[in-house]
Formats: structure tokens, sequence, C-alpha cells
């Protein structure tokens, strides 16, 4: 992927995240997910519906790296039913973990394909994925 | 100045996380060699001259500290790990047997995690009540808010010198003076003043203060906590076994040893004792008033600067210390001290410890600067420079 157009896709989801914004709606689960060796620190909300994702949300404050890993996760998860979100997720930690994965399923998220190279940045991208995978295993039993 | 001290700047970097950590210089990283390799032996055990010298090595830097901090007695020097164990050892040796329910401590809102913890956790044994001391526009403590905040039912204020992230150098002297016509005892938290100020516990008035060793270039896992002698008498030691008892029957016949060793149990961190007298003669032998100066013009000189940059908020423009927090507009402090990484430029991003701090500024995290004597008006300007442009940061923070 060219450099340039992944600092493009990557600060543009920084800049202007995707769904962050406040959830009052009690139908929300609300997860906090950050990093312990950083200061990156979000919350998500989750609304299940019928076995989809129906909608996620975000809040907090996090570094480039984090903040535009969830914008691009949650665009990616909506819709999905709990399985497809399951696949979805350890196909982007086989990535980062430099494992075999499908770069397909993984659409936007593959700008994170090079993230191994910084291994103190792999926390960062993997972030909202921690959070969101405790929400979706809870739902799965 | 006196780069060529320190080993670690033989490296191309440049180092601003000094609120962290300073470095160490060579004379101090040889005494810790030295001990291991000429006379490794316990301390305060053995009748063979190895061991009689590390005795003296060890009481030598007690002695060194003493002076250094203008204590009355040798026995008001213990030494700890590091503050954060003092701090401890003051509200859990000390206040946790003689506060009551609803007595108050008084603290401020930009105290760090080991001048807030320890007295958190004596509101829920104790029942005793935390105040805070309203800080200033600037986020200073002055006398006046001091004597604003103390209700009849303060018992203790519990103040940094300087604290961690605004970097504003307390008017303690005058705090106690008020506090002890009130009965009220202070306790000083040093971490951050100690290896950039003067110290004079008896001319501060001060009942304890806790700090570290490798804030003011000595090494890591060393701290001292000092007490005025009759206070540090009545501190219950929390860690019981070697070198602190003087004899032992049964459960009914304990017999402690008296100060300082009574609160000393167990081996102690004698390299690290040792090497931080090292320290010591170091910093004395620079002048502590010349170390405050130089940090006082650097931090002029980086502050002139920054303001000239429209991007950059910065948090505390005033203070007498070396600390300096700012953040770039509309960037995450953590992704500019990785772009600042980039150049082997050192500094600190987060909340530096001061978690309730971000009530008062309205910030949680920032980018700090902690300046010391061997930073350099060159790579304020490295920094300047890195900070003026803001498209380089986005397009290189990643």
């Amino acid at each position: 992927m060219d450099e340039n157009v992944r600092r493009e896709i990557i600060l543009d989801h920084y800049q202007n995240p995707k769904n962050r914004e406040a959830v009052f709606d009690e139908r929300y689960k609300k997860v906090n997910t950050n990093n312990e060796s950083c200061i990156d620190n979000l919350d998500l909300y989750i609304l299940m519906e019928e076995g989809k994702i129906k909608d996620i949300k975000f809040q907090g404050e996090a570094c480039a790296i984090s903040t535009s890993s969830t914008s691009i996760m949650i665009t990616n998860l909506i819709g999905k039913t709990i399985a497809e979100a399951l696949e979805y997720i350890e196909n982007f930690k086989a990535m980062v973990n430099e494992e075999p994965y499908d770069e397909e399923l993984l659409k936007e998220g593959i700008v994170y394909n090079e993230i191994y190279k910084q291994s103190n940045r792999k926390t960062c991208a993997l972030l909202p994925y921690v959070g969101i995978e405790k929400v979706l295993r809870d739902y799965q039993e | 100045m006196n780069r060529e001290d320190f080993p670690m700047l033989e490296q191309d970097i440049v180092y601003f996380d000094n609120g962290a950590t300073t470095l160490k210089p060579k004379c101090v990283i040889d005494k810790t060699v030295e001990y291991y390799e000429k006379y490794g032996a316990s301390a305060h055990r053995g009748d063979y001259d190895i061991a009689y010298k590390v005795d003296q090595e060890y009481e030598n830097t007690r002695e060194l500290v003493r002076d250094f901090i203008h204590a009355k007695s040798l026995e008001e020097i213990i030494f700890t790990a590091g503050s954060t164990e003092g701090m401890n050892l003051i509200a859990s040796g000390f206040f946790k047997n003689l506060l009551e329910e609803n007595d108050e401590v008084l603290i401020t809102k930009s105290e760090h995690a080991s001048n807030v913890l320890p007295w958190f956790s004596l509101a829920n044994t104790n029942g005793i009540k935390i105040g805070y001391i309203p800080l200033d526009d600037n986020h200073y403590v002055t006398l006046e808010n001091v004597k604003k905040a103390i209700t009849p039912n303060t018992k203790v204020i519990s103040l940094a010198y300087i604290t961690n992230v605004i970097g504003d150098i307390r008017p303690i002297k005058e705090i106690t003076e008020y506090a002890h016509q009130h009965n009220i005892f202070v306790v000083l938290d040093a971490a951050q003043s100690i290896g950039h100020i003067k110290t004079n516990v008896q001319d501060l008035d001060i009942d304890f203060m806790s700090f570290s060793a490798h804030k003011m270039c000595g090494p890591t896992g060393v701290g001292v906590l000092y007490g005025k002698k009759e206070l540090l008498e009545n501190v219950e030691p929390l860690i019981l076994g070697g070198g602190m008892n003087e004899s032992f029957d049964n459960e009914q016949e304990v017999y402690y040893k008296e100060l300082p060793a009574r609160l000393e149990a167990g081996t102690p961190n004698i390299a690290g004792v040792i090497a931080f007298g090292e320290a010591i003669k170091y910093l004395d032998a620079i002048g502590m008033e010349k170390i405050a100066d130089y940090e006082k013009n650097l931090r002029k000189y980086l502050v002139d600067k920054l303001i000239m940059i429209p991007h950059l908020d910065i948090i505390n423009l005033e203070s007498d210390s070396g600390i300096v927090s700012f953040n770039v507009n509309g960037i995450f402090s953590q992704d500019v001290a990785y772009y600042l990484n980039k150049y082997n430029i050192c500094v600190r991003a987060g909340s530096h410890c001061a978690k309730i701090l971000k009530k008062e500024v309205g910030v949680t995290n920032t980018i700090r600067v902690s300046l010391y004597f061997y930073n350099t008006v060159e790579e304020i300007d490295m920094l300047v420079e890195l900070l003026s442009d803001k498209d380089k940061i986005l397009k290189e923070m990643l």
C-alpha cells in the first residue's frame, strides 16, 4: 500500500472519526478499553439487535492509531453477525501479529498491515478490538 | 552544563524527561560498581574489614543526606526504596495510628498519586476526610487559599514542594508556619524539588518529607524519609524482620532498635545508598543555587519560544521550576511524543500520575518537558523547530 494513501486514511479517521459521539441510550452495552502501557482510554457502546451489531459508538481520548483503528473497526463491524464480527477481529489480530490473514475481509483495516514494524504501536491498533471482543464473546455465551 | 559527566549523553539523544528520572553521572555509576567489586558485603552485620568499610560508606551517605537537607540529626534520615515508600510510611506508619474519624487531611488536585492514594486509603480505614486546597488561576497554591481551606478538623497538610505537571514551587515555609500555629502537621513530597532547588528542612520546619535518589542523579530504588526525631520515634515500622530488632524471645518480648535502624528492616539497597552519596557530593560540587538558576533561565528561554508557536496550548506559562506542560492543538499528546522520538527527543506524554488534576486544568493528557542542568539551549532550539511545523507533525507522527 502506498505510504501517502495509508497516512491519509489513518489521518482522516483520526481527525474526523466516524461514530464518535455520546450515547445516552440504555440499550447500548458499554465497555471501557485502555492500554496499561500508554494513556489511550476509550469507551465503546454497542447495540445488538437480533444477533447482529446494529450500531457502535465510541468516546474517549486516544492516539492517532487507536482512534483511527476504532473508527475503521466500527465502520466495518456495523451490520455484521457476531460470528462475522469475530472472524473480522481474528483476521485483524492475525495481521497485526504477522500471521496469515484474509486481506479482502479487512477492507480499510489493512492500513495497519505494517504496524508490526512499530511494536510499541501494535497495542494501539488492537486497543478497540480488545473491548469489542469481550462484549461479543459475552453475547455469544 | 557538565554534559561530559553523563555517559547517557554520549548517545545521540535529547533527554527532556527529568521529572520522571534524571540521568546518572559517571561517578555515581562507578561508585555502584566499586561497591560490588571492592567491598560487596552486607551492612551492619560483619566484623571483618570489608564489612566495616560497607558500614562506613553506607552511614557516610546518611551524613551527606543530613547535611544536604539540613536535618538536625542522623536519626532523622531513614533510607527507603523511594519517595512512594516514604509517603506510604508516613501515612500508614504514623497518621493511621493518630487520625480519627472526620479528621481532615488537606492536599490539592495537582498532587502525584503517591501523595493522594495513601491518604485515600486512610479515608477508607480511619474515616478521615480529604480536603482540597483550591488552586489559583495559574494552578498555584497560595497561603491565602490554604488559610481558607483549613477547618477545625484539619490535622495534616500534605503537599508537593514542586508539582510534577504544573511545576510551581509552593510557599511551604509560610504554610508550615501558619499550619503549626493551628496544630496541623505538614508533610512534604519533595520528589520533584530535591534535585532542583535547595532544601532546608529546619528552615521550612516541615514535619515529614519524602524523596527519591533517582530524581537527583542518584540510583533508582533508593529514597529518603525525613521526619522530626520526636515524630519519627512514633512511626510504627511496617516492615519487620532483620536489622530492625534488638531482641525477641516470644510474641510478648520483642524489642526494636532505635532510629534509624528500626525503620530500615532487611538488607537495604546497599549499592544504591552508597552510590547515592556520590550523587549528593556531585550536586553539592555544582551547587544547588547554580542548578536552580540555570534551570530557571533555560525554562524562560523555552517558554519564550513556545509562546511564539500558535498551535501550542501551554498549561503552565509561569513557573519557577524546569517543568513545561503543553499540547499541540488537535493532536493527542502521545502522538507528539512519538513524533519527537523519531528525532531522539525524549519527552513524557500522559497525565503524569496526577490523575485528579484533569478536573482542575480541564486537560487529561499533556506533553511534559522537564529540564535539568545538562540540557542546553541548542536542544531547546531543536525541540522548538520540530514543534513549529504542525503539518510535519501530522505527517510524521504515525
